[in-house]
């Protein structure tokens, strides 16, 4: 038999996700690209890179901002946009609070699952027709059935009873005016892929992701970051009555709003040492850090048919 | 230092078999066996399987979906499913068994490298079996895994696996089967998946994961001309950089072949030839590329050509065709309507379509041949369409990317047929 030429996993999964970022440039004619600043949407700007340059990107990037984000992730999403030198639109959860289109039923409710509204109003207001997303299957147990191209109607909402079905790569991304897609190239990458192709692409991430001390309460078995600054030097994420805080060697896995985010203890302070970590963890990523997702069973399934990402 | 030690690329494949012939199980057994199941998953599980009065922990939990199917018990779409063993990547396809969803097996299979078909060794080789076989040979997946299950049921018997395997064989020879491999398995008790355990000693083949790490994982195993269906069209036109002014960049995936710098070729359909004069990936040469590949192209001389068209060599134009007959896959619960326009995607191009014709239908569980008037959801047929744009074919039997299509319903967008190239 001849010898075939293979190409090694990642870069396999790096053509695909390339593959699918040029459809939405191709098919659709006003979309953005979700980028919060965490590990998955650093890689999805790499693959973005090798998909359209030297042109500029074909669409702007986006983040939905809680105001509950952490400074080193909100300080790097814009440094690295400047240096693409690609637009960076910011929405935050705190305007749909203003206007009265988010109401949170006590001053501490995590904002997460908010961020649905403000990326719908975002979406409304630049008419954008697909949404580039940085989700995994692998993350949780909904997004393994989601299709690679999800249709999204008029109110953002899945509908995992009736997703269009999707062969070989022929997706199609067709909406009429007010829906939606989302997008997820990197639909096929495990957590692992992700630090191995942070690693081979040497890309650099927010200090957060490494390992280093904060103050910390341990809550219901969780690790839970305490006295957390905002960029306004306010701190949130307060200790309960009674808690008592210890200084721990942490970082984190995945990034989000700061009240459902919990890091993992750890003293890998290089990528070579996280993937390593990572190759032998017994907890899964989603299970061990976001607290969120642990509310109920169906959980992202639920925040999904509303309209999350 | 590097953590990467070989990398035999990526593996796609699927689980074909119903409920019961204990396919949520292999695939949580191949999770476990992998050590992909993390502590935190597992307890979740047990509790489950705790929950609901069993004695051992349930694997097919693992790969129980969403809500609503956790309520009805049963895996109503395709689920994907991730593991690694260090040297090879695979995607699991988990296609549902039961009869209304021809539609979610092709699907899945549309992607997928190899197919493991589940057979109940009490039960031996059913309709479905022989439902799942035909779709599997029809959506062209090159590697067939028989894996003979539940062996632990029938005393380990070696008897009953070759009488099962004699059926299967005497079946696949009259559908044209090809490359059929016969495995014994208990999943259940984790034989001959990772482990070979202590009760099959008479089977001397590899396991079921010696399998999966020795079959071919490239898109294909013969040669193909090259194909380059043009997603993007690359024109920076920064006037801060005159380099790239006359910058024109033609973005895709290398479908199949190859290609390099000074190789003749010719865009489609306007026939017009021009050399390759760069191979790029975000901008840096690369030289050459192969199948599967997401590359950019750059021409010697300034040609027209933009998304939807084909760049292929010059000696191996393939057919530009305003008919097709194709076998098609009805997917959606709206028939198929002949006083209808649909819409045809095929690679990057999009025509405007009519059916002509049915040849006829296959019965996918007699596997004969009926006529028919009409396509409803889960039909499998033989048509025409009549094409408003030319489009460039190959039949799918020699390549599966320039051989595929769907049909898109404009009124509601949605995707409602899947045709393979005659």
């Amino acid at each position: 038999m001849t010898q075939r030429n293979t190409l090694s996993h990642l870069d396999w999964l790096e053509a695909e996700a390339i593959h699918i970022m040029r459809e939405v440039a191709g098919q659709c004619a006003n979309p953005v690209l979700l980028f919060s600043g965490g590990k998955d949407s650093i890689c999805m700007l790499r693959i973005a890179e090798k998909a359209f340059r030297p042109g500029k990107f074909p669409f702007p990037l986006m983040h939905i901002d809680t105001g509950h984000n952490y400074q080193e992730v909100v300080a790097f999403r814009d440094k690295r946009a400047a240096e693409l030198g690609e637009r960076l639109i910011v929405r935050s959860v705190e305007d749909s609070m203003k206007r009265g289109t988010v109401v949170l039923k006590h001053e501490g409710e995590s904002r997460n699952k908010h961020q649905s509204v403000t990326l719908l109003e975002a979406i409304e207001e630049f008419g954008f027709d697909a949404c580039i997303g940085g989700a995994r299957r692998d993350e949780e147990k909904a997004r393994a059935k989601e299709r690679i191209f999800s249709f999204r109607d008029e109110f953002g909402q899945w509908d995992p009873k009736n997703q269009r079905p999707e062969l070989w790569s022929l997706y199609n991304a067709r909406s009429h005016k007010g829906e939606n897609i989302r997008a997820f190239p990197i639909s096929n990458w495990t957590e692992m892929d992700v630090w191995q192709y942070i690693e081979r692409e040497k890309l650099e991430l927010p200090s957060i992701y490494f390992a280093h001390t904060r103050p910390v309460v341990i809550r219901q078995g969780a690790i839970v970051p305490v006295n957390v600054p905002l960029a306004s030097g306010e701190l949130t994420n307060l200790p309960k009555a009674g808690e008592e805080i210890v200084e721990k060697l942490v970082r984190f896995r995945t990034v989000g709003d700061i009240s459902c985010t919990a890091p993992v203890e750890s003293d890998a302070d290089t990528v070579e040492k996280i993937v390593l970590e990572t190759a032998t963890t017994t907890i899964t990523e989603r299970g061990a850090t976001r607290l969120d997702d642990q509310t109920s069973e169906a959980s992202m399934e639920q925040r999904k048919k509303e309209g999350y990402f | 230092m590097t953590t990467q030690i070989e990398d035999h690329g990526l593996l796609r494949f699927l689980t074909c078999g119903s409920v019961d012939d204990g396919k949520s199980t292999l695939i949580g057994r191949l999770l476990f066996d992998t050590k992909t199941i993390l502590a935190d998953t597992l307890n979740a599980i047990e509790k489950t399987s705790q929950k609901r009065g069993l004695g051992a922990v349930d694997l097919s939990l693992l790969t129980d979906g969403l809500q609503a199917e956790r309520e009805q018990g049963i895996t109503i779409d395709v689920a994907y499913r991730y593991f690694s063993t260090g040297t090879r990547k695979y995607i699991i396809a988990d296609a549902p068994g039961h009869e209304q969803y021809t539609r979610n097996m092709v699907t899945a299979a549309s992607t997928a490298n190899l197919a493991i078909i589940l057979i109940d060794a009490r039960k031996g080789v059913l309709t479905q079996t022989r439902r799942h076989s035909k779709l599997a040979s029809l959506v062209g997946i090159p590697h067939l895994v028989v894996a003979i299950n539940k062996m632990d049921l029938v005393d380990y018997s070696q008897d009953t696996y070759e009488k099962i395997k004699a059926d299967y064989l005497e079946f696949a020879a009259k559908v044209g089967i090809e490359d059929i491999r016969f495995i014994p398995l208990s999943a259940l008790n984790g034989d001959m998946i990772v482990e070979r355990g202590e009760a099959l000693n008479w089977y001397d083949g590899p396991t079921l994961m010696e399998i999966l790490e020795a079959v071919p994982a490239a898109h294909t195993e013969h040669d193909e001309p090259f194909r380059f269906p043009v997603q993007y069209v690359c024109r920076p036109q920064d006037s801060a950089n005159p380099d790239l002014h006359d910058y024109r960049g033609f973005m895709g995936r290398v479908e199949s072949g190859s290609i390099k710098v000074g190789d003749a070729v010719t865009v489609l359909p306007n026939g017009l030839e021009s050399t390759v004069k760069a191979v790029q990936i975000g901008g840096v040469d690369i030289g050459a590329a192969f199948t599967e590949q997401s590359v950019t192209i750059l021409l010697a001389d300034e040609i027209d050509c933009s998304r939807g068209d084909m760049i292929v060599k010059t000696a191996e134009a393939p057919a530009a065709v305003k008919e097709i007959r194709a076998t098609v896959c009805w997917l959606a619960e709206a028939p198929l309507d002949r006083a209808r326009t649909y819409l045809i995607r095929h690679t990057t191009r999009d025509s405007k379509a009519k059916l002509t014709g049915i040849d006829h239908r296959l019965d996918v569980n007699t596997l004969e041949n009926l006529p028919a008037e009409k396509l409803a959801m889960n039909d499998i047929a033989e048509v025409t369409f009549k094409l408003a744009q030319p489009l460039f074919v190959d039949p799918y039997t020699e390549n599966r990317a320039t051989g595929a299509f769907i049909v898109i319903d404009e009124s509601n967008n949605n995707t409602v047929g899947a045709g393979m190239i005659l």
